[in-house]
């Protein structure tokens, strides 16, 4: 294949992001794509996540390097977006803090000196939305992560290797989804 | 058993491959075999049974050189040999000398590319028309199958018409990228392609005339469909007529702006679409926005957490 087919964008609670440390790539070349393997079995390169942008920050010393923090009922993503993300770092400048925002990205990893490993999102696109839109992710989030749980029981190869390296406990991960849902419920009571 | 039976089973035998042997001929000849001849009677009846195949040669060798022919569907493998019974669904301009014809091929159960070689000096297939098409052979790019028709091929037109399974397909989903070549565009005059710096591929230096279109990409997840939308659906999708685009690119002096303008309000939402899927496309026909959250969908989705805990 001379071109490779388009990475699929997973969705995942913040929460599960934060304790994913399992980077791999599936062969050695150097284009091949990196994935993480968080603790539920997502296989992931490319990301999409709609949440509230609380902060941003512009701690580029010569050129612009935007920090950015979004939350989801679970937690926050950390956004880093620097002169190869131009795109995104000219939407980030334009909004205004906070606001409902859907990111497209790719994932990052870095080990501080010695420290945990620290994940984070590389933005291809930022923009604006309307609560519905995040209310509607927060739903899909929880469908696919309750479908990654019912699978770790199963047989596979992604699963067994999260199961492995991470020890998940499936329970944990049910709780995030129900708090995460719970908390949206309010919004839509008759 | 008895003769009876038996010869009532290979009479029906016979009958389903449209050949008519009464069931009391066929007991005669069995009778006089077992108990005249002391034959057997797996043998006797196998002696019947090639009796009456040689008495009827022309179905028997009729069924042995039945074409088999393959669904559209069911193609799942590349470099195989294979019939169609398919009908011209589209017919697209070959973008070199070597092929002779390109387009989309359907039968009831979807549509799939053909590529006709040149060298192959097969006849032209016609648009709409319904053609029984022996010996072409799969291909497969980009994950994606398509067939070859080559020298060996044959191709004959068929009398009735394949129905084309409407290959309509409804994904929802949110879209997560537009592609270069979205929004204000130029299309040659002649021949509708994309006009690129003014120049067409076929018909060079030429004045284009202005449309919209959307290349996106639609990702639920799971799995990703590159979805293009024309420019009516472009307009109502974006609420950016051409007018306004044409408008809007005059005053920047740059096209893209429109691009831009469209990212801005389709990025990152969810939309359920319908379109005819081609090889590369889902070619959009109509879209909606997903369905208002209802309290039920919070507790359905609860309640699958709780069975899970």
């Amino acid at each position: 294949m001379s071109l490779r087919q388009r990475e699929v964008a997973r969705r995942l609670f913040a929460k599960e992001l934060n304790e994913s440390t399992l980077f791999y790539k599936e062969h050695e070349d150097t284009y091949a794509p990196q994935y993480l393997l968080t603790p539920t079995g997502a296989k992931c390169n490319r990301v999409f996540v709609v949440g509230t942008l609380t902060e941003k920050e512009n701690v580029g010393v010569d050129s612009d390097y935007w920090r950015a923090r979004i939350a989801d009922p679970t937690g926050v993503f950390p956004i880093y977006a620097g002169q190869y993300q131009q795109q995104a770092v000219t939407q980030l400048s334009a909004i205004e803090v906070p606001a409902f925002v859907a990111v497209i990205g790719k994932l990052n990893v870095f080990h501080a000196n010695d420290g945990p490993v620290k994940v984070s999102i590389r933005p291809e696109f930022i923009n604006v939305v309307d609560s519905e839109t995040r209310n509607r992710w927060v739903l899909e989030t929880a469908e696919k992560t309750l479908a990654r749980i019912d699978r770790l029981r199963r047989d596979g190869e992604d699963v067994a290797k999260a199961r492995d390296y991470y020890g998940t406990d499936a329970s944990l991960y049910v709780g995030v989804v129900i708090e995460a849902v719970k908390a949206l419920k309010k919004e839509y009571e008759t | 058993m008895n003769l009876k039976e038996l010869a009532e089973q290979i009479s029906a035998r016979f009958l389903e491959q449209g050949v008519k042997v009464p069931a009391s001929e066929i007991e005669q000849r069995l009778h006089s075999l077992f108990y005249d001849f002391k034959v057997p009677i797996e043998e006797a009846t196998r002696s019947v049974v090639s009796y009456y195949s040689k008495l009827h040669p022309k179905q028997e060798s009729a069924s042995a050189t039945e074409v088999s022919y393959t669904k559209i569907t069911d193609i799942s493998a590349e470099d195989k040999w294979i019939n169609l019974r398919a009908r011209v669904v589209q017919l697209w301009e070959p973008n070199s000398p070597s092929i002779a014809q390109v387009g989309l091929l359907g039968d009831e159960t979807g549509t799939i590319k053909f590529t006709s070689w040149s060298n192959a000096n097969l006849p032209i297939l016609k648009d709409g028309q319904s053609y029984s098409v022996r010996n072409v052979v799969t291909k497969s790019w980009q994950g994606r199958f398509s067939v070859s028709l080559n020298k060996a091929s044959e191709i004959v037109p068929l009398d009735e018409e394949v129905a084309v399974g409407r290959a309509e397909e409804e994904i929802a989903g949110a879209i997560i990228d537009v592609q270069s070549g979205s929004g204000l565009i130029k299309r040659c005059p002649e021949c509708s392609r994309v006009v690129v710096k003014g120049y067409c591929a076929e018909h060079g230096k030429v004045s284009g005339v202005y449309d919209l279109r959307i290349k996106g990409v639609l990702d639920n997840g799971e799995v990703v469909t590159d979805v293009l939308f024309n420019r009516e659906l472009t307009e109502r999708l974006t609420g950016i007529t051409l007018a306004q685009a044409k408008e809007m690119a005059m005053e920047a002096l740059d096209q893209n702006v429109v691009a831009d303008a469209m990212k801005a309000v389709i990025i990152g939402r969810y939309y359920v679409v319908r379109g005819n899927k081609t090889p590369r496309w889902l070619l959009i026909t109509d879209f909606k926005e997903p369905a208002q959250i209802k309290e039920e969908d919070i507790g359905t989705i609860l309640e699958r957490a709780q069975e899970l805990l």
